[in-house]
């Protein structure tokens, strides 16, 4: 089995380096940093932390190069899904392309550059640390499933197979969204609340006018879940109530605000910009999440000239 | 009435800008807090830039018994700190008409509730840059709307505004304040806001996708609010803003400065009073609450 890892940055690379273990996988990483390339090709793709590992792959910041191959899996930021699958598609002309990545419309993006397509919601998280060093910071599960009825469950469950023997744990399920909008709902309804306030996630939770503020943009993104027919694999407050305990993630600083901090653009309009758009479609008023979206696009406005 | 003896209660950006204007067409005494700041307008006067330049001569000190007895008193402190700056006035100024010019709403009831003075109202939309104790810019020259409140007349109101444009200063007089208040109270509520929230100036941003129409949503929800309290707006706080948008100046509104400078913002006097006026009157306002929430959030993270 081939597999080309699209976007090696943290996330991709927890998948490159793993997957690159087993014998029968043959692991190519397409990213756009040549140092964070030229570093994997010459000593292998490092991680510390939660596991400590070196696959060897082919890395490569040029997609021509890039061989057919069974399966990809996009790992990018959401706002360059766009130019890296247009980049690779070629690549995955008989083959199915999995999204790993955050937000909403991830899917839809894919499925414009290449047949069949794979929707996927992964936990694992990290940082780079130097290039084709990657610190492996949380353990997690990924659950992957079919966009359309052109990828049949049984290759997701192919894939699945391999990153599970890898040791990324995935399950395969034939409708992959309820995962998908937990963890969305999760992140939207929280982490441009840290952003727009610069507090982590435990003080914005031990806030009762914040804390009502995330529940009421939760109860908007389940309306547009409940609307579509998703049925989210668990209550994404729970989710929200146990991030806050001291010992998970109290001192947390969201990805949106740590983006914030260092004036990079935010993914905001794949989050809340996605269940507003989603609402949109089917109906359902998201006056929140409008709002909240809005407020971080003009944080990102601010740092214009 | 027609005051000879005005003290300005705080010397910030606009109580600069009141005492120097002032002081140059009557006696003018400030009332500040540091001894230094006192000293220091004593020797140097009050210097004014930008809009207009000239220093002007003025009486400071840090008790109120050092200073001559004034028949109008304006507090012009922010509104964060207008409790310390009220509490000491307590049993002062006995003979003096006191007018606040904070933004939102209250002022005018933390005053009363600390002295029998007879209380104008009033709400000021002009701006500028202090650069020290005895320097100020003057950079937006925009109006002061001025109505009577507590045992005052809309002719005390005439007197005083007639007083700011003798100074060089624009002003006006309504019967009736709360038009006007209301409306700059929808308009601060969501400008300053949306401003401390995200790093921006008062632009055309606020006017245009994707910030307009969230501008627009919550100045409905004040309009709606305005509206249960039976008040008329003298003007519609979204043409405000859109007019503001339009001159050409990108004005840093003071909880933009407050939040970058980590100091204590005006939220509760503004957002604060809006909501609770709302939720008094049973009208929804999930945007205003949210803004409200998130800017006090934003003052928590302060390190």
């Amino acid at each position: 089995m081939r597999v080309c890892i699209v976007g090696c940055g943290a996330v991709g690379s927890l998948f490159a380096a793993n997957l690159a273990q087993l014998e029968d996988v043959e692991v190519w990483a397409y990213d756009a940093s040549r140092e964070h390339v030229d570093a994997i090709n010459a000593t292998g793709l490092r991680l510390s932390g939660a596991g400590d590992v070196v696959g060897r792959l082919n890395a490569t910041t040029d997609a021509s190069e890039l061989p057919p191959c069974d399966f990809g899996i996009v790992a990018t930021k959401a706002m360059h899904t766009d130019a890296a699958i247009a980049a690779t598609a070629h690549a995955f002309a008989e083959g199915y392309v999995a999204t790993v990545q955050n937000g909403l419309g991830n899917e839809e993006t894919l499925a414009r550059h290449v047949e069949r397509v794979i929707r996927g919601t992964t936990f694992p998280a990290g940082k780079i640390v130097e290039p084709g060093h990657v610190q492996w910071d949380v353990k997690g599960d990924t659950t992957i499933g079919p966009y359309d009825d052109r990828t049949p469950l049984e290759e997701a469950r192919r894939l699945a197979d391999a990153c599970s023997r890898a040791g990324m744990p995935t399950t395969a399920v034939a409708d992959a969204r309820g995962p998908q909008w937990r963890k969305v709902i999760f992140n939207a309804s929280t982490n441009p609340i840290g952003a727009l306030t610069g507090l982590t996630h435990g003080r914005v939770c031990e806030r009762p006018d914040l804390r009502a503020l995330v529940s009421g943009l939760v109860d908007e993104g389940k309306a547009v879940a409940a609307a579509q027919g998703i049925v989210l694999d668990s209550d994404p407050e729970a989710l929200i109530d146990h991030a806050a305990k001291p010992e998970v993630a109290y001192d947390h600083k969201a990805s949106m605000l740590q983006d914030v901090e260092a004036r990079r653009q935010t993914e905001i309009d794949y989050l809340n910009g996605g269940i507003v758009r989603f609402g949109k479609e089917h109906g359902v008023e998201t006056p929140l999440n409008e709002a909240i979206w809005a407020l971080v696009k003009g944080v990102e406005q601010s740092w214009q000239p | 009435m027609a005051p000879v003896n005005v003290c300005i209660a705080g010397a910030g950006t606009i109580g600069s800008l009141l005492a120097a204007h002032l002081g140059r067409v009557t006696d003018v005494s400030v009332l500040v807090r540091r001894d230094e700041h006192a000293r220091a307008l004593n020797s140097e006067g009050l210097r004014v830039s930008g809009r207009a330049d000239f220093t002007a001569r003025v009486t400071a000190a840090t008790e109120p018994a050092d200073l001559p007895a004034p028949e109008l008193v304006i507090v012009a402190c922010k509104g964060s700190d207008l409790e310390a700056v009220a509490d000491r006035l307590v049993g002062e100024f006995g003979e003096a008409t006191v007018m606040t010019i904070q933004n939102g709403l209250g002022a005018e009831e933390v005053v009363a509730e600390r002295g029998r003075w007879p209380l104008l109202s009033s709400v000021t939309f002009m701006s500028g840059t202090r650069h020290s104790d005895t320097h100020v810019e003057y950079i937006l020259d925009a109006g002061t709307w001025i109505g009577p409140n507590r045992a005052t007349t809309p002719a005390d109101a005439r007197t005083v505004a007639q007083l700011l444009i003798t100074a060089g200063l624009k002003a006006e007089a309504y019967d009736d304040l709360r038009p006007a208040q209301w409306s700059k109270l929808i308009f601060n509520a969501t400008v300053n806001g949306v401003a401390a929230l995200t790093g921006l100036p008062h632009d055309r941003h606020f006017a245009e996708e994707p910030l307009g129409p969230l501008v627009h949503a919550l100045m409905d929800e004040g309009k709606a609010t305005a509206a249960a309290a039976g008040v008329e707006l003298a003007e519609d706080p979204w043409e405000m803003n859109v007019f503001a948008t339009q001159r050409g100046f990108r004005h840093s509104p003071s909880m933009l400065e407050d939040v970058h400078a980590e100091r204590p913002t005006e939220v509760e006097l503004i957002n604060g009073s809006l909501v609770r006026a709302a939720r008094s009157h049973g009208v929804p306002v999930p945007l205003q609450e949210t803004i409200y929430a998130l800017v006090r959030g934003k003052e928590k993270s302060y390190s």
